[in-house]
């Protein structure tokens, strides 16, 4: 039978991936909202297996609300990505200087 | 094998496959659409935990409109290709370092000894007739009412605030109608009518 250590394996190697995932991109932030989404997907399945595995809801309702706030997180980053193309005509991460930090 | 532990192993598989291709793939709508197979696949180890209501959700909802979102920016940004892959390897060792530390650091604390089948033994399967959405619902307006309403809030700032932030403002002498100034226009402005004898 499945374990609810086999799903939270499967998560943690969701969420590495993820990590990873910005370490590597340096040059796309359209990629880097991508591992961030990758990242919430993970401990999203969390939150559902311990909700399964301890029969709880609660886990549930917290899925709910990261869905919500991830998708506002979404709309907001691509809108954020859109004005800077428009900007300085490339996305790269390594050119984004403006704030001089 | 059961066909549960069949079911769990292929979309496992396919998560961590589409999601190591969404990080390799060079070409971004080609990581998009990996990232979508990753949350089909997600949503069918969902709907495996008993969670119908958030499964089908997260097909729905993010698949159908946020990944869609994605696709749009992406495909209206040219950005060309060469330019976003370098320094790709030499990030990678970098990247694949950190990821195997971190797996390995939580499979350690996630792993069978700690959450294995005798530590945590499966919970009996619902009955047919159990409703996810109706527990789910009645919770989410009850106890929840608050949060839930706040989200709905949150959401709306999101739309105004993406609105506002991509709003562009009309440029001088364009030529495009004004459909501000086209409301207000009045009839006796653009019409006169004229009275003429008809001739023979």
């Amino acid at each position: 039978m499945i374990a609810l250590s086999d799903y939270l394996i499967v998560s943690a190697i969701l969420f590495g991936l993820g990590v990873a995932g910005i370490f590597i991109n340096r040059k796309n932030v359209i990629i880097l909202l991508m591992c961030i989404e990758l990242i919430l997907l993970s401990v999203s399945t969390n939150f559902v297996a311990f909700s399964r595995f301890l029969d709880d809801i609660m886990g549930q309702v917290f899925v709910f609300f990261i869905l919500t706030v991830a998708a506002a997180e979404a709309a907001i980053g691509l809108a954020i990505l859109v004005v800077l193309f428009r900007k300085k005509k490339n996305i790269d991460v390594e050119e984004m200087d403006l704030l001089k930090g | 094998m059961t066909i549960q532990q069949g079911i769990f192993y292929i979309f496992s598989f396919l998560t961590v496959l589409s999601a190591s291709m969404v990080i390799l793939s060079k070409n971004s709508v080609r990581a998009l659409l990996f990232l979508v197979l990753t949350f089909v696949s997600m949503a069918g180890l969902w709907m495996l935990l008993e969670s119908e209501f958030l499964s089908i959700t997260l097909v729905l909802v993010y698949v159908g409109a946020v990944m869609v979102l994605f696709l749009f920016v992406v495909m209206m940004l040219d950005v060309e290709l060469a330019s976003v892959h370098e320094g790709f390897t030499r990030y990678l060792p970098l990247g694949f370092c950190i990821a195997v530390l971190i797996v390995v650091g939580l499979v350690y604390a996630v792993g069978p000894k700690n959450f294995g089948l005798e530590s945590v033994p499966i919970p009996a399967p619902h009955p047919v007739d159990f409703s996810n959405i109706e527990r789910l619902g009645i919770i989410l307006y009850t106890r929840f009412i608050y949060p839930f309403e706040l989200a709905g809030v949150l959401l709306l700032s999101a739309i105004i605030s993406a609105i506002s932030l991509t709003f562009r403002q009309r440029r001088e002498n364009n030529k495009a109608p004004d459909p501000h100034s086209q409301v207000k226009a009045l009839k006796e402005e653009r019409l006169r009518l004229v009275k003429m004898e008809t001739r023979k």
